[in-house]
Order: structure tokens, then sequence, then C-alpha cells
């Protein structure tokens, strides 16, 4: 591998990035690869956030507000799948391409051209997704975990287009898995063991191969929905024999893992950060490997626990409410480790540590509504409300949002030669902050007061806290307008950035220059002479 | 801000947190949701405590190195052990409650309750009584014309009645999309899922009126569906069971009478106006492609036997259900008359109207 790379390099020296848009277009660079990801998922958190505030709008105040019904469906669709899909994922994608190679020593990604092909198929997949809206019978109406029968016997007809997306956006999954993995293991700098590898790494190395056991399972269940739908068959239809209970079981089971899918690399990042603005090496290491591996392997068996109203035996009931009581240890470890690689640190809190810092405490929040959740007999009163709702996206907006955007600041300056302005920064940390808790705290309480999710209109008692919430949401959503301003200004207005960038930061990516060379690592760093430490 | 914030009541607790419920299960989980509540409440704030603590404390100054430890495997192992602990406490209790929620016994009265898009079912399977609950709460009121009432979207035509005192056990099902039948006073939500049979179960003690909604996204009026159980006495149970089947014998001699065109057109206004706006819209031209229109429609106008089959049969793969349990015979043909004679059809169309006996003589061909 190393003789082809050397070869190769000594033909073509010093060369950079093609011009215009072939370069974006043919890219089989890690690092363009990494911006048109991230780039992609921005774009993507505007279009998805936009639905988001048609929702909070429509749910302003009890009766009609803005939409249809049949609208607010879609949106609510659309909204998850896009957040999921086009937002976390990609966003992570983007991280993995542009820090594994440089956090590993490696020249680039193991297989280039597949994460060509990996990124370009996912404009193309939601490109068919979003042309559902203006297509006979409307986009997709029946909730990002499309449950069957409503999302096959009673869908709109475009939701074959759905099955097409859904199918493109797993390939893509996949492949980019399989190129991480490959790259992970093949290419690390001498003198790099598995236990010596920065967090982010070890995050994507166990996310990945999440991916791949758990792709697969997805597009079984939307080729079962097309089978249902186009040719016939009756898995999902009960009038036929099958059962519709199956579905939920399939989905969840890939569901499920795909929770950690979007959390597990916001580990790594948070854990990077704590460790620099702490300057402190991060306590546990090894723990902590062993406690993401442990979250992983428990992904597994703990999909039931979303559907604890379907009418499970008593002892599938049990033991879904045991296995997912015990992923609160290994989360607990890492929410402990980090509070103590603060501990006897010398803090600062430069807009990076402060999103870290919220994300910690937001994530225990969303942990801790997590275990409410477990407890299966109270789950029934739980179950589909705005609890869940507030749960879920406590873990996914303080949480894994709030990770990428500490890691957009924290690297930013590494990846464009330019720092952020640090005052814009923090006033886009503070709105941010009170906003996502004036979000989604009020939530748990039109929850666990009965307000049932997914309804495009509300009973009158619930009217208070949604004007709140919907109120916080307008707030969130101009806030992050203030984020695509800081890094526009950082990236055109920017001052220049060294190659350390923040005093307490360790790890091979900080000893390149900021911007790093189009190519780097092309001769392996060290590790074993002790000329560079990771 | 305060412009919004201006307006808001924050009254009771009840508004924040779940209801204690008012039978002895639901004011168990409800003891159960409070003592996981409130060890979630110490743990977060000791965490949350802790990392202001850290925040203030270790914050840089000059001449202060950072420690730089990196582990401890003793106190790593002591709160991984702690959190097992705390995770056992938690899982004792919800185990006990568990069982208790999952008792599965026959009931005093059983009922047979079957979501459809988007009401409910009731059948009370003893007593052969069954019908219909939908929505009431006006267009008007939905649309922000009409003032709304306190039970907004929470009010319906015929609730659920049920005797205090009896074991009352609900089989639940659905007869095209997942429902999810729920009533939080009773600690009752069980998925309704075609093709299976769930059952949950009750015991009232207190004569009252308890409102649910439908929480499992079940289509376009998924917000529209829900629950409303009153509990009585048993005599005015009795009552109530008898007046149904009093009524259902009546129904049964009005498809004998002769009928007037302008008779069954103003009943038939009046169904359309309940049960087939939803979809097909008030001046009859539908949503396509999904809900076609009915006005102009070939079969509306001139295939009087298809139209029938339509509506007792309902259309596979579509939106449209069976409507022969839902409407009496009388209601169904007077709907049919109606689509065959508004919005123009009866100029474009044969204009034959149906009497409330095809119906009849369609149900019984069919036996």
């Amino acid at each position: 591998m190393s003789a082809v790379i050397e070869g190769h390099h000594d033909d073509h020296h010093h060369h950079g990035p093609a011009k215009g848009i072939s370069r974006w277009l043919f890219t089989t660079n890690h690092k363009d690869i990494g911006s048109l990801y991230l780039w992609f998922s921005f774009i993507m958190l505007f279009i998805g956030g936009a639905m988001a505030m048609v929702i909070r709008a429509e749910l302003f105040e009890p009766g009609s507000q803005i939409v249809s019904p049949e609208f607010y469906n879609q949106m609510v669709t659309n909204h998850g799948l896009i957040m999921v899909f086009g937002v976390i994922m990609p966003a992570f994608v983007g991280f993995a391409n542009w820090l594994v190679p440089m956090q590993i020593g490696a020249p680039d990604m193991a297989l280039p051209r597949l994460n060509n092909l990996s990124f370009w198929i996912l404009p193309a997949a939601f490109g068919v997704l979003i042309a559902t809206f203006f297509m006979e019978g409307g986009a997709p109406n029946f909730g990002w975990t499309f449950y069957a029968p409503l999302s096959t016997e009673y869908a709109p007809p475009t939701v074959t287009y759905f099955i097409f997306a859904v199918h493109i956006m797993g390939a893509s999954s996949i492949m980019g898995s399989i190129n991480v993995i490959t790259t992970i293991l093949n290419m690390r700098a001498p003198g790099m063991t598995l236990m010596k590898m920065p967090l982010f790494v070890w995050t994507w190395l166990i996310t990945a191969y999440l991916l791949i056991a758990v792709m697969p399972v997805l597009a079984g269940a939307v080729t079962m929905m097309l089978m249902d739908i186009h040719f016939g068959t009756s898995f999902f239809k009960a009038g036929g024999g099958g059962d519709p209970v199956l579905f939920q079981h399939v989905f969840w089971f890939f569901g499920h893992p795909e929770v950690y899918i979007m959390i597990l690399p916001a580990f790594g990042i948070v854990s990077h950060i704590i460790e620099t603005f702490s300057r402190k090496p991060i306590f546990g290491y090894e723990s902590m490997v062993y406690a993401i591996a442990s979250i992983a392997l428990l992904s597994f068996v703990v999909w039931a626990h979303h559907m604890f109203t379907v009418g499970m035996p008593i002892a599938g009931e049990l033991f879904f409410m045991y296995s997912t009581m015990l992923i609160a240890i290994p989360t607990g470890v890492k929410v402990f480790n980090w509070l103590s690689t603060m501990f006897k640190g010398s803090l600062t809190f430069e807009t990076p540590m402060l999103f870290a810092i919220a994300f910690v405490a937001l994530f225990t929040i969303g942990g801790l509504s997590g275990i409410m959740l477990a407890i299966a007999p109270a789950d029934f009163q739980y179950h589909d409300t705005y609890f869940v709702v507030a749960h879920f996206h406590y873990v996914l907006v303080p949480g894994a949002l709030f990770s990428i955007i500490a890691g957009v600041y924290y690297w930013l300056p590494k990846w464009t030669g330019y720092m952020y302005d640090e005052f814009m920064g923090k006033t886009h940390f503070w709105l941010s902050f009170v906003s996502v808790n004036l979000t989604f705290f009020p939530m748990h309480f039109v929850g666990l007061a009965g307000m049932p999710r997914r309804i495009p209109d509300y009973a009158m008692q619930f009217a208070d806290y949604n004007m709140i919430v919907s109120v916080g949401a307008f707030l969130f959503g101009l806030s992050q307008l203030l984020f695509l301003y800081v890094v526009l200004k950082a990236i055109f207005y920017g001052k220049k950035a060294t190659g350390q960038v923040w005093e307490g930061a360790k790890g091979l990516e900080w000893t390149l220059d900021s911007p790093p060379a189009y190519h780097t690592f092309e001769t392996p760093p060290n590790l074993e002479s002790g000329e560079v430490k990771a | 801000m305060a412009l919004f914030l201006a307006p808001l009541s924050f009254s009771a607790w009840d508004d924040i947190n779940m209801t204690p419920g008012v039978n002895a299960i639901a004011q168990e989980i409800f003891g159960l949701h409070m003592t996981i509540f409130w060890i979630c409440v110490v743990i977060g704030a000791l965490v949350l405590g802790f990392m202001v603590f850290l925040i203030i404390k270790y914050r840089k100054k000059e001449g202060v190195e950072p420690a730089d430890f990196d582990d401890n495997p003793k106190l790593e192992l002591t709160w991984t052990v702690l959190f097992a602990l705390i995770l056992v406490g938690m899982a004792i209790p919800a185990t006990s409650t568990m069982i208790k929620a999952y008792d599965d016994e026959e009931g005093d009265i059983n009922i047979l309750i079957t979501g459809h898009q988007w009401k409910w079912q009731y059948e009370y399977m003893e007593d052969e009584v069954s019908f219909f609950s939908n929505l009431t709460t006006s267009l008007d009121a939905r649309n922000n014309i009409a003032p709304k009432t306190e039970t907004y979207l929470l009010e319906v035509d015929e609730p659920l009645v049920i005797p205090v005192n009896k074991r009352v056990r609900f089989l639940i099902t659905a007869n095209d999309v997942i429902h999810s039948w729920w009533v939080p006073d009773f600690a009752v939500k069980q998925d309704a899922i075609p093709g299976f049979i769930n059952t949950a179960w009750t015991f009232v003690d207190k004569p009252g009126v308890y409102r649910g909604q439908c929480t499992e996204l079940c289509g376009v009026y998924h917000g529209y569906m829900p629950i409303v159980v009153e509990a009585v006495s048993d005599a005015d149970y009795k009552d109530f069971i008898q007046g149904k089947r009093d009524l259902k014998a009546q129904q049964a001699l009005l498809t004998e009478k002769l009928w007037e065109t302008d008779e069954l057109f103003a009943i038939g206004e009046e169904v359309y106006l309940k049960n087939c706006v939803a979809c097909h819209q008030v001046n009859g031209a539908g949503i396509p492609p999904v809900f076609p229109a009915l006005a102009g429609s070939e079969i509306v106008m001139n295939d009087k036997s298809r139209q029938v089959e339509i509506l007792m049969e309902g259309v596979q793969g579509a939106a449209m259900q069976s409507y022969a349990e839902q409407l009496t015979e009388v209601e169904i043909a007077a709907v049919i008359t109606y689509t065959r004679k508004a919005w123009g059809n009866d100029a474009g169309g044969d204009g034959e109207i149906v009497v409330p006996k095809e119906i009849l003589d369609y149900k019984n061909n069919k036996l």
C-alpha cells in the first residue's frame, strides 16, 4: 500500500486541487469530501429547520394556523427524515473524513473513489425525497418511523420515491462505513496501536460497524414495504396473513442502533474538546473505549423499548426494560469521566468548550428522561406523548447537534486556517443555549400532562406551554443563522490561525499547518521514535 | 417576549405533571413515576451542581498548573457499581407494578374497541350493542371562527359508557392502520393493531367523564379522534344499554317506511357533513388524488349499484372504508341520495335515488 502511495507521490509532486466545479465533482481528497459533507449537512439543517418552524408556527396556538393537517404530517415526517439522515449523519461523516486520516497519520481515506461516490449519491437521495413535495399526492406523511400499514396500503403514491431515497441513503452510509473501517484498521501511523487511537477515531470505528450491521436491516424493511405496495406480498398486511408489528421490530432493530450512530461520534468530539480546554488528559481513556463498545453492543438488544404498548408478553416487556436500564451504566461512566477530566484542570471557556459543557449537562437531562422512559409501566403514560419528543430532542439537539457545532468551532481554524470571531461565537452559544431549553424543556410538561405527539392541533390546556415552546423554537432557528454568519465571517474575514490553534490541543492534526496542505502525512509520522506524540 | 407571555396563566401542578389517575393501577403507576422522577432529579442536581462547582473552581488561573492524572480504577469501579445499584433499586418497584398492570383476566364487562380512520367503534360483547364515537368539535372552532370550549378536540357524539365498580376489560384492535387507545386517568394506553387483539382493563370507582386521545399517528386526522369514557352507576349503565337496544329496533322499522326524496336528501346532508366532509370536502370536490371528487364523478352520477357497493364494502387499498357497520340503512341510503342530487350531479347523471330497503336487501343478499 505504502509503495503505491510513494510512487504516486513521486510522479506528481506538490499537486493541488483541480480548478472550478470539477474539483468538487471529481474530488477523491478526504478534506474536500469532508467539506462537501459538512456543507451539505449545513444546508439540510436549514431545510429541516424551516420545516420545524412550520410545525411550531402551526402549534403556536390551538386551532388551525397556517397549514392543513395533511401538510403538517408531511412536515413532521420530512423534518425527522432530514434531520436524522440529512443533517446529523452526514455531519459526522464529514468530521470523519476530515479528521480520521489526520488523527491517525494517514494520507487519505483508504478508498478515495468510493468516498466520492458515497457523498455524491447523498444529494441525489435528498433530491428525490424533497421532489416528492411537488408530486401528486404530496410528500411522505407517515412519520419518520413510517409504521406499516400507514406507510404501505394507506400511503400516498410518492412512498415509492421515499423507499428509493432511503435505499440510496443506506448505500451511502454503508460505503462510507466500509471506508472508515478500512482506513482505521489499515492506515494508522506506525506505533499507533488501537488503544492509542484518539477517542473520536474509536467512536467512529464502532459507529461504522453499527452502520454496516443495521443499514441492511433498514433496506430490508423498505424492500418489504415495496413488495407489499407493488408486488402483492403481505409482509405487513394483516388481511393477507402478514404482521404489522413485524415492521416495528425490523424498523427498531435498525432504529435503536441508529440512535447511537447519532451520538457515539458526538462522545468522541466532546472528549477531545473537554480535554483540550481542561489542559489535562482525558480521564479513563480505557473505560471510555469500553463504555462506547458496551453501548454499541447493548444497542442491539433494547429495540422493543420503543414498542412497550404494542402488546408484547410480559417477559418481553421486562427483558427490554432491564436491558434498556443497563445502558445507563456505560453512559453514566462517560459523563463522570468528562467531569473527572475537568476536575483539577485549568479550564477556559472558548466557544467549543461552552458547547461541549452544555452537551454534557443537557445530554445528562436527556439521559435521565431516558431512564424514566425505560420504566415500562410508566412508559404506558409517557409513550407517544411530548415527553418522548422532549427526551429525544434533548439527546439530539443539545446532544448530537451541539457536539457538531462544538466540533465545527474547534476544528474550523484548522480546516480553514482562519479564526472565527470569539465574541460572535459566544453570542451564538448563549442564544442557542437559552432557546434550546426554552424549546424543549416545557415539552416534558405538556407530555406528562397528556399531549400526544404528531398532532396538528391540541386541547386548550396545552396552549400556554406550546406558545413558549414555539417562541423558543423561533429563537433557536434564528440563532443558527448567526452560526452560518460566524462561519462565513471566519472563512472570508477571519484572522490567520496558528497550527496549534488551541493552547491545550493534543493530537496529530494539530502538528499540521492551518489550513493543512492538500495532501498531508504522505509519509506517515513515526510515533514509535517519539518525534511526534499522538 | 413579554407580549407573548402576558396572557398566559399558569394554573395547577396538574398542567405540568402526569395525572394521578382514578383507579388503583393508575395511582400506582403515578407513584412509580414520581419515585423515578425524584431519583432522576437528585442525580441530575448532583451532576449539574458538581459541574457548576468545577466550572467555578478550576477556571484557569495564573501560576496554577493543571493536574495530569488520567485514571483512577478504584473510583471508576465504585461509581459503576453505584449506578448498577441505583438501577436495581428502580427495577424492583417497576417490575412489581408491571406485573399488576399486565393482568389479563376476563372482565365483568368486555368491550371490543376498534380503531378506524378517524373514529373509535365500541362493541359491548355481552349485550350486542355497538356504536361509533366521532369528534364533535366543529370545523368553525377548529378554524378559529367559532370560540373554543374547555373540551375543544376532546368531545365526542357518543362516549363509551362503563359502569363503576366493575372490572371492565378492553379488547383493542383496528380496522385499517395502527391507532392507540389512551385514557390517562386509567393509565391504559394500548396500540390498536389490525389483525391483533390487545387487552387492557380498568376498574373505576368514581363516576365521571374521562378523556383521552389516539396516540399513534394514523393519518391526516390523527389529532381528531378523541376518546371520552363516561363511568356511571350500575343502574344508569343498564338504562344506557336498554336505550341502545331500543334504538336499534326502531331503526330496523324505519327501513320499511316509504321515503320521500327530500326527506332522504335532508338526512343525507347531515350524514355527509358528519362523516364524509373530512375527505370529500363540503363541495364534493375531494382532495385528489388521495380523496376523489364526488361532484361530477361517473360512479356517483350513473352507477348506483357500484356506489352502494363502495359504501358497503369500502375500497381496497384506499382510505375509503366500509360504512355498513358505522351507519344505519337509512343513513347510507340518505347519504347516497344526497350525493346523487347535490352539486349538479342530478343534472349530469341519471338522478336516481336509493331507499333504505335497497341497502337492507344488499345486506340480506350478502348473508
